[in-house]
């Protein structure tokens, strides 16, 4: 049983990882008024960049190489939606799209058009002695690869720049009131594609994670809607950096109750498990919807003279 | 004028166009420091415009900005501000969700320190003469606060210069007056204030210098002292038609129209707006609803239009009621829309079965022509009207079905004097012809030129008072007894 | 002032959507000659290949583009035509099966009412919780794909139990062909019908007219028209989600006389490509879901005859809608500015 309960948080953190990272990235964007659909090219993008700079060079070194991959399927998105002034919804969808399809371009024209399975070095868990031992959740917080430590660092450091700092204030400003923050002297084209492309690195963060710590392969489409999950996680989360990372938890937990529930031989059909983390969070964004407000400029786009 | 110190804010040959608008040619405005400067003109007159250029909001096309002396190139509100330069705007740039003390300190940098943010708050507003709450969100204050606000953010950034656009036209007379009186303060230790109004007695009660702009230039730069009012009419309307003032036609109310009664409205937080108010508008009369922001004013016209059901009391309105809301853009029309489609829009909750578009185009044309929409036809989309025309359009279409009941809420705003009086020609048309028209607006010159009956509609409660400016006023901000 | 024709506007994002296909062939190391060859061939080769792939494939971009449109016509943004056509498909597949001699309009109206109940589930939390459609639609997308998986492998899995899918559909609930010889059946017609319906609703009748006006300002239809805004825009929600419905049961019915998990190739989110490429407009999304049918087919040609993959088109897609909300956004500022 606590074998059972170990492997349970163990999945519970490893699918919460990237999902946290690219939710951790969207509450900035969403605080900055933006919000960005295209999260989901963003992952695929950061994976792809992953595979490829992590082959070349490392999986250390791939993980930058996601984060600069998820960066530039953000500032297309930033172009078209933000500079643009486009629709960011539907903007965000073809951003999806094109992320989906493009890799998959890519990924045939380099590695073979069959697209075979291939496999890449991925990182290794780094135990932290003493406390990896801890029962049920030692291995789970405390035995992981490198990007879950980063999460946790960038969580906080996220947090506090948003929260505790001017320019975070500036940017929330940018997300509440674009017109206010303006006439305080904030540059506010320039905030909220900063913000895009944060988002952006950090959903490629997660991309390249799920290549690099993970599956240690890249498949056409493994990103599979995560990025449509996290975004529906920063307003579980109520778009915290925090709260963000919480929910992200909380759906990798639904995921993981599959795991938990095979192992105790439970017969239910295993797709009732796959749809579950879905309809807690649609049931939880009903519950949740009422009593939090999202950024009251979220989605509209810029005046033209900014 | 003070002559030999450099002024605190020069602009000289500004020029500034929209695409093919002309906003300004060769404007110029020049302030002194230590004076309270009124910049007046008739709407679109080009003084926002002008103002927005001092602040970095606009770039000129052509002309120069000296801030003390120095010529400077503002690019954004973040040079103005670093030139000592501060503007309340008409909408006011605050950030509702947040703090005062956050949006005060909003534009900074470096970490957050609450303890300072608190004491510069504090120390701004007492140099100041405000009084203010900075653990306060911004939503939650009254409209007069969050302009006290708005002024404490803009001399705590270093603003020397401050520039208010229509500062009182939200306020009541008591209010205005002190907050005329604190400027007059902050520009006697040194400062320097301009003042956007369109309030002729305003701008000489309380201002040193006056500066009138007519289509785009300057016209008049005087000080105060040597004006008139009537020389500041010519000045700012030129050779056209002054406006008139009363009305000659007196009132014969009829058979009630518009009757509400024991009505209670809240709005969407449960605050109560309306409480157990009664009113019956008759046909034949224009009942005019003065109120400051917030109260309750905003609802009762939308009850009376049939817009807004009360949760309590009884509302007997005819089938149609033509209904002009203040904010046109966001309630009157869809933008991208044609003339046509807007005319449409009317009424069409209750439209049934096909929609007559033959009829509509033809009705559209005839609204366009009767109601002197410039340059427009049925497929003209309305975003390519002007402010003024779009209004035309808006009133035209309230009216040109002729409703037996009519609520106009800011009758004339964007529009200029020649228009304005059409739309009050439309009004008392419409008068005469039996209609009950209810008007509400900022204005309360505009009101009495046009009502035969005043109610002020004070805290969510209504009191019928004397056609008098100065009672009006005072029972407004409940200061009636 | 520039009142640009929206035809324009589709030719340029048409011919920067090729040089776009052609800039991927080139970096891809295809040659552009032999690839473009194929995917003409592909797509409208021969009256079969245009008629049997083309006009096929079109048939369900048809009716999930109208159903796309109508939602976003009326300003409620449904991204969720993919989970309402792989509803339609299950619940049509469901009662062809169980009531195999049932014909064919019984089975078409299991479809339209299995797009309808699943569109109640993100109507009901948008209206009465204030969930955004956007984000609920997605999730229901998710949600749908793993109850298809679930029904081919359980209680819709063919008698022998060994594959995942479902057993096929009997000769009484198969959507007649329109021509002997080719593989265009009677779907193809009904998409055509509906999406002459809908132009005039939208067109002619005052219901369209207020679903328009929802959708350009939400506040001015409330008060200068003193329309029902939530009713408006919870109609037109659930009228899409029927359409997605009927284009699930029309490829079950006309195409797979079956269910499998890998039905849709995302035919709901190629519809929000055809809704903005056909501008909204009824009549126009019937040509660009023909254009985008012939892309597709003619992609998986390319694929076959020139090892060009199938995948390019989605990009290609991608661009298209990113052209045409990017030149709607640069319109309106050029209106806007005048």
């Amino acid at each position: 049983m606590m074998d059972a309960l170990g492997l349970f948080a163990e999945a519970t953190v490893r699918t919460a990882t990237p999902l946290a990272l690219a939710a951790l990235g969207e509450v900035v964007a969403e605080r900055a008024g933006v919000i960005n659909l295209g999260v989901e090219g963003a992952i695929i993008g950061g994976a792809f960049a992953g595979l490829v700079v992590g082959g070349a060079a490392g999986p250390e070194l791939g993980l930058a190489g996601g984060m600069l991959g998820g960066l530039l399927v953000a500032l297309l998105f930033a172009v078209v939606a933000i500079i643009g002034r486009a629709d960011q919804i539907i903007a965000g969808t073809a951003i999806s799209m094109f992320g989906l399809g493009i890799t998959g371009v890519l990924y045939r024209a380099w590695y073979g058009t069959s697209g075979a399975a291939l496999t890449t070095p991925t990182l290794s868990a780094l135990e932290i002695p003493g406390l990896a031992h801890i029962p049920v959740v030692g291995r789970a917080l405390f035995a992981q690869p490198l990007p879950t430590y980063l999460l946790t660092v960038l969580a906080a450091a996220t947090w506090w720049w948003l929260m505790r700092t001017h320019r975070g204030l500036a940017l929330r400003a940018c997300g509440e009131s674009p017109a206010a923050a303006r006439a305080a002297g904030i540059p506010v084209l320039r905030v909220q594609v900063g913000a895009v492309l944060f988002a952006g690195a950090l959903a490629g963060l997660g991309g390249a994670t799920l290549v690099l710590a993970q599956a240690g392969t890249f498949a056409e489409g493994m990103s599979a809607g995560r990025g449509f999950v996290a975004i529906a996680i920063v307003v579980l989360g109520r778009w915290h950096p925090l709260g963000a990372v919480g929910a992200a938890v909380v759906f990798g937990a639904a995921s993981a109750l599959q795991t938990l529930f095979q192992a105790l031989g439970s017969t239910l059909p295993y797709q009732l498990f796959l749809a579950l983390p879905y309809l807690l969070t649609l049931a939880a964004l009903a519950g949740v919807a009422g009593r939090t407000r999202a950024p009251a400029a979220l989605g509209v786009p810029l005046p033209d003279d900014d | 004028m003070t002559t030999g110190v450099a002024p605190a804010l020069a602009l000289g040959a500004i020029d500034k166009r929209f695409g093919a608008t002309v906003a300004l040619t060769n404007a110029s405005l020049v302030v002194a420091p230590g004076t309270v400067h009124a910049v007046l003109g008739e709407n679109g007159a080009g003084k926002t415009t002008l103002l927005r250029i001092a602040f970095g909001l606009l770039s000129p096309d052509a002309g120069a900005v000296h801030v003390a002396g120095a010529r400077v190139t503002l690019r954004s509100p973040h040079d103005a501000i670093g030139a000592g330069i501060g503007m309340v705007q008409q909408h006011y740039s605050l950030v509702p969700a947040m703090t005062v003390a956050e949006n005060v300190a909003l534009g900074r940098r470096g970490g957050v320190d609450r303890t300072a943010m608190h004491a510069q708050v504090m120390a701004t507003a007492a140099a100041l003469g405000f009084v203010v709450e900075p653990d306060a969100r911004v939503e939650s204050l009254s409209v007069s606060a969050q302009q006290r606000v708005e002024i404490i953010k803009a001399v705590a950034h270093g603003a020397r210069l401050l520039i208010l656009d229509e500062p009182t036209a939200v306020l009541a007379p008591s209010e205005a007056d002190a907050l005329l009186e604190r400027l007059r303060a902050f520009a006697a230790r040194g400062g320097a204030v301009v003042l956007i109004t369109h309030h002729l007695r305003e701008a000489l009660r309380s201002a040193d210098d006056v500066t009138v702009l007519r289509r785009g230039h300057t016209v008049l730069a005087a000080p105060a002292a040597t004006l008139t009012e009537d020389a500041l009419v010519a000045a700012m309307i030129g050779d056209r038609l002054p406006r008139t003032a009363a009305d000659p036609t007196p009132a014969a109310p009829g058979a009630p129209v518009l009757r509400v009664q024991q009505v209670t409205v809240h709005d969407a937080r449960g605050v109560p707006r309306l409480r157990d108010v009664s009113l019956t508008v008759h046909a034949g009369e224009i009942v005019g609803i003065a109120g400051v922001e917030g109260s309750g004013t905003r609802e009762l016209v939308r009850v009376l239009a049939g817009r807004v059901a009360p949760e309590a009391g009884t509302v007997t309105l005819p089938a149609a009621v033509g209904f002009v809301p203040e904010d046109r853009h966001r309630d009157a029309l869809m933008l991208t829309a044609s003339l046509a489609e807007n005319f449409a829009l009317a009424e069409s909750g209750a439209a049934r079965g096909a929609m007559p578009w033959r009829t509509m185009t033809a009705t559209t044309a005839t609204l366009i022509e009767r109601f002197d929409v410039r340059g427009a036809t049925p497929s003209t989309p309305a975003a390519a009207l002007s402010g003024g025309n779009q209004q035309k359009f808006v009133v035209g279409r309230a009216v040109v079905t002729a409703p037996d009941a009519l609520v106009v809420e800011s009758p004339s705003r964007g529009l200029d004097v020649r228009a304005t009086q059409d739309i009050h020609a439309t009004l008392r048309t419409r008068r005469a012809a039996g209609a009950a028209v209810v008007v509400t607006s900022p204005d309360l010159d505009e009101l009495l030129a046009l009502a035969d009956r005043i109610i002020v509609c004070y805290e969510g409660t209504l009191r019928e008072v004397a056609r008098d400016l100065a009672l009006i006023g005072r029972t407004m901000v409940g200061a009636h007894d | 002032m520039r009142w640009r024709s929206p035809w324009v506007t589709a030719g340029l994002v048409l011919v920067g959507a090729g040089l776009v296909l052609l800039v991927v062939l080139v970096v891809t190391g295809h040659a552009p000659v032999p690839a473009l060859a194929a995917l003409g061939r592909g797509a409208v080769g021969s009256w079969y290949t245009f008629t049997s792939t083309t006009l096929v494939r079109a048939t369900p971009l048809i009716l999930s583009g109208l159903a796309v449109a109508i939602a976003f016509r009326a300003g409620v943004l449904n991204i969720g035509a993919e989970g309402q056509l792989l509803m339609g498909a299950a619940a049509a597949t469901a009662v062809a099966l169980t009531v195999p001699s049932g014909g064919v309009v019984l089975a078409l109206f299991a479809g339209l009412v299995g797009g309808l109940l699943w569109t109640i589930i993100p109507v009901v939390l948008t209206q009465r919780f204030g969930v955004l459609e956007v984000i609920s639609t997605l999730l229901m997308n998710a949600v749908a794909l793993y109850v298809v998986g679930w029904l081919v492998r359980g209680p819709l899995q063919e008698p022998t139990g060994i594959y995942p899918q479902s057993g096929v559909l009997s000769e009484a609930t198969r959507l007649p062909l329109l021509w002997n010889g080719t593989r265009l059946h009677a779907g193809f017609l009904l998409a055509l019908v509906c999406a002459g319906a809908l132009w005039w609703f939208g067109a002619r009748t005052a219901a369209g007219f207020r679903l328009r006006a929802v959708g350009l300002n939400a506040h001015a239809a409330a008060s200068a028209g003193r329309i029902d805004v939530a009713r408006t825009s919870q109609r037109a929600f659930l009228v899409s989600g029927v359409l997605a419905g009927l284009a699930g049961a029309v490829e079950v019915q006309g195409v797979t006389y079956g269910l499998y998990e890998n039905l849709s190739p995302g035919y709901g989110y190629t519809a929000i490509a055809v809704a903005l490429l056909g501008r909204l407009d009824a009549r126009a999304v019937v040509a660009a879901a023909i254009l985008f049918a012939a892309l597709q087919a003619g992609g998986s040609a390319m694929q076959r005859d020139a090892g060009v993959p199938a995948v390019t088109v989605k990009v290609v897609e991608a661009v298209l809608i990113l052209g045409v909300i990017s030149a709607t956004a640069w319109q309106r500022r050029q209106e806007s500015r005048a």
